[in-house]
């Protein structure tokens, strides 16, 4: 079988393109780091259809600068939307972390529309954390199983390091919350000790309401999430691996275990 | 001028103004003042052609869908007592505006063409103030007034005026002609020029300067460039940027006479040359003695140390400090020294990718009520802006922090210190060739990468070399902007990888006079025309375009037939890339203006020709009275005592306010900076890998910095800090023997003068510190790598001088050769064993217990580095073979903090008894609990390898003193006697903070 190829597109700021493209390697696909002038300029000799994947990796386009994601997705929106709009009609999958998920939040791929093609109207925003600031410290996040979401089928609860100032999602209504709760259109929640999802920090390390950690389209195939698998790749990434060897070793690292999920979905 | 367009941007009804509710809480808190509802606007003044429709597009997309909201114009929801207007002064950095305006033109799809500008600034509206209050809220929490302007306006008066569109435009003068400068004047003028002018050279390089145009004047090529015998200014700033203490470090390069009570007077032909590069030359040749070659790859020429990691990387660390600028703008000061430290290691070599970052910040008390001069900021305000803008500048940057720390104490009051560093990983091979050799040659092209130049840090390194006073130039004040930096980086690394410049250097101090001056040193000389560089604004002389700080420039050296591959790919990258001129064969450095020279010097001049300083230093010990001993608690009563000592300025726990710096971004942390079963207890050590490239070899971070040890003897300052520094990599299981140090010195003035009466004691206490740590590095084998001094660190307001305690930071990087096999101080299980190896001694002068009890005196901590040096051997043979289960290095708060952490961090109990602490016999309660003795581990061992363990320690003073317990208390006793018997979660609530201050 073919790898699965997966496009990481650099520059402006983004910075972990690093550990998402040892990710993707680990669980055996072919990554591309391209710059997004390349992709602007159509230097590239591939267009982002010919991906099977598309990582939109964490870091700080454009420094947050009016608020996450907002210029990049300006930028991408300008340059790039007829070719993501043919990748996503293609079957392509997204995985967008922390920064990448407030980019496509921006560009309105998600949550995206009820039904039918990506339109690219913003129906939602990943706001200030409601403890104003950046905050740098390992959650628990637990999946939703009756999500269409491909990320994260078959996962248990992960644990995974949280690193955002801007991870509070906040749909246009409560009434729209509840609709994408039951489409299983929010595949990742924050849980507290016992599991359970928690709008309570640090627990919940934001304050978004139902717990709400990562957010799918319609397709399962978009999965936008602010915590950072990159960085749950070795066992001695986690924080408990000088006490907690043994149990940590015996199980494949959480951060590693979405980027297989994705990778491998048919 | 196109017309001025205002959009605002604020929080929707109904959804929370997480700013302004920040906002609010910090007037309550930190000026008392019962404010009410705090609403929060970000502004953006667009002056362009915009249509009303287009306008409106940019207030929509700006706010996007949901919780914020967008108008052109005011946005009104309803009333407030007063609005609080802030924005930027002309010129001042802002790349809030320069995204803004990418976001813009794509959004509409346009350029906005030449002559248009956006700028940023924010509106604060409160409720519940005056207005007088409202300005003392603006002036000591929402602006600095070093560079934002700042209007407060009641409801009324901003309802009767119409929306407020000034923007902070640079008034642009024609270009200011050069100067000649007569140097033909007296003593007195000659240093009436260097002060008017802010050249800070002392009377003999005034002197020096004068004789050499009085000499060199009419030199033929020199009148054939046009030139006349007197300098220009260009020449003159050139060479004091060059001359400067900053640039040159005159003081640790001087001839010292240094005189010892009784003892005859002894010559040191320079601090520097003497014990530091003496130093690392001899332990290098130990190095190369013992294994045939050595790991140290490039130190002292070049902006930062390298040495060996992997078969691919070489790691570059480097450490600066950026103090003065942070006194003045704690924000954009802090992000400065951060980003700015950066290009260090970026610019080393052929050019680094960037690793990890560490800070460290010496403070007055954050919770300072006495009197504050004026013309100082308070230390709460210091504290806060140097933190975000050292979390801003690592975070934007997507450097994660591995080491942080902070130590209060008023002397720090006139000037913080503010360390920022960074390490680096450099290919081994970069295009064939080895990656720490630049390759610069006659004909290559000088290219200047970045950003673009304005009079933001015109003076900075000369200012830097003086005191601070309440007149201090605004203009010294830059602010780094990441992500101009980083897309910068990006672009470099694929220049570098693609093998188009054979040399890199940064801009920093001294700007394009230093690089360029720097860099010309390899093919012999420079031919520059500042006429090309690119500017922020019209109106810079000549000399203001070389000597100016403007940051995120790099200086390229690129081979002619190499230029347009890399300014194509400059352009692509959308980053700005600018042919300056040509390094020559020709030995001087010539600075044209249009087709006009405007300075000509001699490389060897610029370099080498200012004047050898002389010092005097005077060693007259400090009177030490010992302590008296405090009468020993009873079991409750040492609860609460350590309760309270634990939660110090300088013991607590800063884990919340540390995790706003990301520490995990580029996913090569091992351990990170808090750690343990409730991620709150400070690691000994960060380790890192260093590459996504399967390999597991790291390295470890560490530092140790001891200020008030001065107050003895700064030779016991410096080595206690080389001593702790190393124990904290050991204790993370790094080799012993891939140690490298780096040595940042702070020291107050050392040099005489009417307001300085004890500087020749100052410059006791350099050579002092100096011996003891050139002492320190060659019996541990430790080189010294990089390093930086600071020499200035005094202020003098209102009459009244206050001065830093001289202070040196050790900061080490230590190979890891497997991370896997990483330690910490945390146990895995109750059961495991507690041993002390080292010796405890009372040595309790100038620690934390002597601040804590209010009392001067008693010995302060010495080190005995040889016999130090076996013990850890022994104890690295100890963990290599695999006998060690946690390892914690005890520093500031002695064992009482030490045995504390290490119950938390494992969420355990702990039982200690100290009477079995290995030391002199008839140790105090105090010293054996709060003593800060160097040369002291603290080991967890598992029951089943004690025996081993105690084997592999024969000849090192140990002894097992208890063990980790199920139960969560931590039980010290001495013979019986229980010093503190208290639930561990109770000491960690002080220990926090939570509840308030014990």
């Amino acid at each position: 079988m073919k790898p699965v190829r997966v496009l990481i597109p650099v520059g402006f700021g983004l910075n972990c393109e690093d550990e998402t493209a040892r990710a993707f390697r680990m669980v055996g696909a072919e990554v591309d780091l391209v710059h997004l002038t390349d992709l602007f300029a159509r230097r590239h000799p591939r267009r982002i259809a010919d991906y099977q994947v598309l990582g939109m990796v964490g870091g700080f386009a454009y420094g947050d600068h009016v608020a996450g994601g907002l210029v990049l997705a300006t930028r991408i929106r300008a340059h790039l939307k007829a070719d993501l709009a043919a990748f996503l009609a293609g079957g392509g999958r997204v995985l967008g972390i922390c920064n990448g998920f407030q980019t496509l939040t921006r560009l309105g791929l998600l949550p995206g529309p009820e039904s039918g093609p990506p339109d690219f109207v913003p129906t939602a925003t990943l706001t200030q954390n409601e403890r104003l600031g950046y905050r740098d410290a390992w959650v628990r996040v637990a999946p939703d199983p009756r999500s269409p979401c491909v990320w994260t089928r078959g996962l248990g609860i992960l644990d995974l390091p949280s690193r955002h100032g801007e991870g509070r999602f906040v749909a246009t209504s409560d009434e729209a919350l509840r609709r994408l709760d039951a489409s299983g259109r929010l595949p990742l929640r924050y849980v507290d000790a016992d599991g359970r999802p928690t709008e309570a920090w640090p627990d919940n390390p934001n304050g978004s309401a139902l717990g709400i950690a990562g957010v799918c389209d319609g397709s399962g195939r978009i999965l936008g999430l602010m915590p950072h698998p990159d960085a749950f790749l070795y066992p001695w990434h986690h924080p408990d691996w000088p006490r907690r060897r043994a149990e940590i070793e015996a199980r494949e690292p959480g951060g590693l275990a979405i980027f297989r999920a994705g990778v491998e979905a048919v | 001028m196109p017309p001025v367009t205002r959009i605002e941007v604020g929080t929707r009804p109904g959804y929370r103004d997480s700013l302004g509710t920040s906002v609010a809480r910090r007037i309550r808190e930190h000026l008392g003042l019962q404010a009410g509802r705090v609403r929060t606007r970000d502004v953006f003044l667009v002056e362009a052609d915009l249509s009303a429709e287009e306008a409106r597009a940019v207030a929509a997309e700006f706010a996007g869908p949901v919780v914020r909201q967008g108008a052109v114009g005011r946005l009104d929801d309803g009333p407030f007592d007063v609005a609080v207007s802030v924005g930027f002064k002309p010129g001042v950095t802002d790349p809030v505006a320069k995204s803004a305006r990418v976001a813009i033109e794509d959004l509409l799809g346009r350029p906005l063409g030449e002559g248009s500008q956006v700028y940023t600034g924010r509106l604060y509206l409160l409720d519940g103030v005056s207005e007088a209050e409202a300005g003392r809220i603006a002036r000591a929490l929402l602006a600095n007034e070093v560079i934002e302007r700042v209007s407060v306006q009641s409801y009324d008066q901003w309802k009767a005026s119409p929306p407020d569109l000034s923007v902070p435009r640079v008034v642009e003068h024609a270009s200011r002609p050069v100067e000649t400068v007569s140097l033909e004047r007296s003593d007195d003028a000659l240093l009436a020029l260097s002060r008017e002018r802010l050249l800070a050279l002392t009377l003999e390089e005034m002197r020096a300067l004068r004789d050499f145009y009085r000499a060199s004047g009419g030199d033929p090529a020199r009148r054939a460039a046009g030139l006349g015998p007197d300098p220009t200014d260009v020449e003159l700033e050139c060479l004091a940027q060059t001359w400067s203490e900053h640039c040159k470090h005159k003081i640790m390069n001087a001839t010292v006479t240094y005189q010892e009570d009784g003892r005859p007077a002894e010559e040191i032909r320079s601090i520097f040359k003497t014990y530091i590069r003496g130093t690392t030359e001899a332990v290098d040749a130990a190095i190369r003695a013992r294994e045939g070659k050595s790991w140290l790859v490039s130190v002292f020429h070049d902006n930062a140390g390298v040495i060996e990691a992997t078969d691919r990387w070489h790691l570059v660390y480097k450490v600066e400090t950026h103090n003065s600028p942070s006194a003045l703008d704690p924000y954009g000061g802090a992000i400065t020294g951060i980003v700015g430290v950066n290009r260090d290691p970026f610019g080393t070599g052929m050019g680094s990718d960037l690793l990890a970052n560490t800070w460290g910040y010496c403070f007055g008390p954050p919770g300072w009520d006495g009197e504050l001069p004026p013309g100082l900021l308070h230390p709460r305000r210091i504290r806060d802006g140097v933190h975000a803008g050292v979390i801003d500048g690592g975070n934007q940057s997507g450097i994660p922090y591995g080491r942080g720390w902070e130590i209060f104490d008023d002397r720090f009051l006139g000037k913080p210190l503010v360390y920022c560093g960074t390490v680096g990983r450099m290919p081994v091979t970069v295009d064939g060739a080895p990656g720490e050799v630049k390759r610069a040659r006659p004909g290559d092209r000088i290219v200047m990468v970045g950003g673009r130049i304005g009079k933001d840090g015109i003076h900075g390194a000369t200012f830097s070399s003086a005191e601070l006073t309440e007149e201090s130039p605004v203009q010294a004040v830059q602010i780094g902007d990441p992500i101009t930096q980083k897309m910068m980086f990006d672009f470099l690394l694929e220049a570098r990888d693609r093998g188009l410049y054979s040399a890199i250097t940064d801009n920093g101090a001294g700007g394009l006079s230093s690089s360029v001056g720097e860099m010309a040193k390899q093919p012999g000389g420079a031919r520059l025309d500042l006429s090309r560089a690119p500017l922020k604004y019209q109106g810079l002389a000549p000399w203001e375009i070389l000597v100016s700080e403007a940051q995120e420039r790099m200086t390229l050296s690129v081979p002619p037939e190499k230029l347009p591959a890399l300014l194509e790919l400059a352009h692509l990258r959308e980053v700005e890339a600018t042919d300056l001129g040509a390094f020559t064969a020709d030995p001087v450095l010539q600075v044209e203006h249009g087709g006009r020279v405007v300075a000509r010097i001699p490389m060897t001049f610029l370099h080498d020709g200012d004047p050898e300083m002389r010092v005097d230093a005077v060693w007259t010990p400090p009177a030490r009275p010992s302590i008296p001993l405090a009468p020993a608690p009873s079991a409750a009563e040492g609860n609460a005592l350590v309760a309270a000592f634990l939660a110090r300025d300088n013991l607590r726990s800063a884990e919340s306010l540390e995790r706003t710096y990301d520490h995990e971004v580029k996913g090569l942390t091992v351990v990170k900076p808090w750690i343990g079963a409730h991620r709150d207890v400070p690691a000994d050590a960060a380790v890192f890998q260093v590459a996504h490239d399967g390999s597991t070899t790291g390295y470890a971070l560490a530092e140790a910095v001891f200020p008030t040890y001065s107050d003895a003897d700064a030779h016991a300052m410096a080595q206690a800090g080389v001593d702790l520094a190393l124990r904290r990599v050991l204790a993370a299981g790094a080799r012993l023997d891939r140690v490298a140090l780096l040595d940042n010195y702070c020291w107050p003035d050392p040099l005489p003068g009417a307001r300085n009466p004890d500087a020749a004691h100052k410059a006791a206490q350099l050579v002092r510190a100096s011996r003891g740590l050139s002492e320190s590095c060659r019996a541990h084998g430790t080189p010294l790598v990089s390093g930086k001094d600071s020499m200035k660190n005094d202020a003098v307001v209102g009459g009244r001088r206050i001065s830093i305690p001289p202070t040196l930071l050790v900061s080490a990087i230590a190979v890891v050769r497997d991370v896997r096999r990483a330690l910490t101080l945390e146990a895995g299980r109750a059961g495991t064993l507690l041993y002390a190896v080292g010796e405890t001694a009372d040595e309790l002068g100038c620690t934390e217990w002597a601040a804590h009890r209010g009392v001067a005196g008693g010995g302060v901590p010495r080190c005995r580095p040889a016999l130090f040096h076996s013990w850890y051997e022994k104890v690295a043979a100890a963990v290599a073979s695999g006998l060690v289960a946690a390892a914690h290095a005890p520093g500031r708060g002695g064992l009482a903090r030490s045995l504390f952490l290490l119950a938390r961090a494992s969420g355990l109990g702990l039982e200690a008894d100290l009477s079995r602490l290995p030391g002199p016999a008839g140790l105090t309660w105090e010293a054996r609990l709060f003593s800060e003795s160097a040369g002291r581990l603290l080991l967890g061992v598992e029951p089943e390898r004690a025996a081993a363990l105690e084997a592999a320690l024969t000849g090192v003073p140990h002894a097992r003193i208890g063990s980790w317990r199920e139960g969560g208390r931590l039980r010290v006793t001495a013979a019986g006697a229980p010093f503190v018997d208290e639930d561990v979660a109770l000491l960690a609530r002080a220990w926090k903070r939570e509840g308030g201050r014990p």
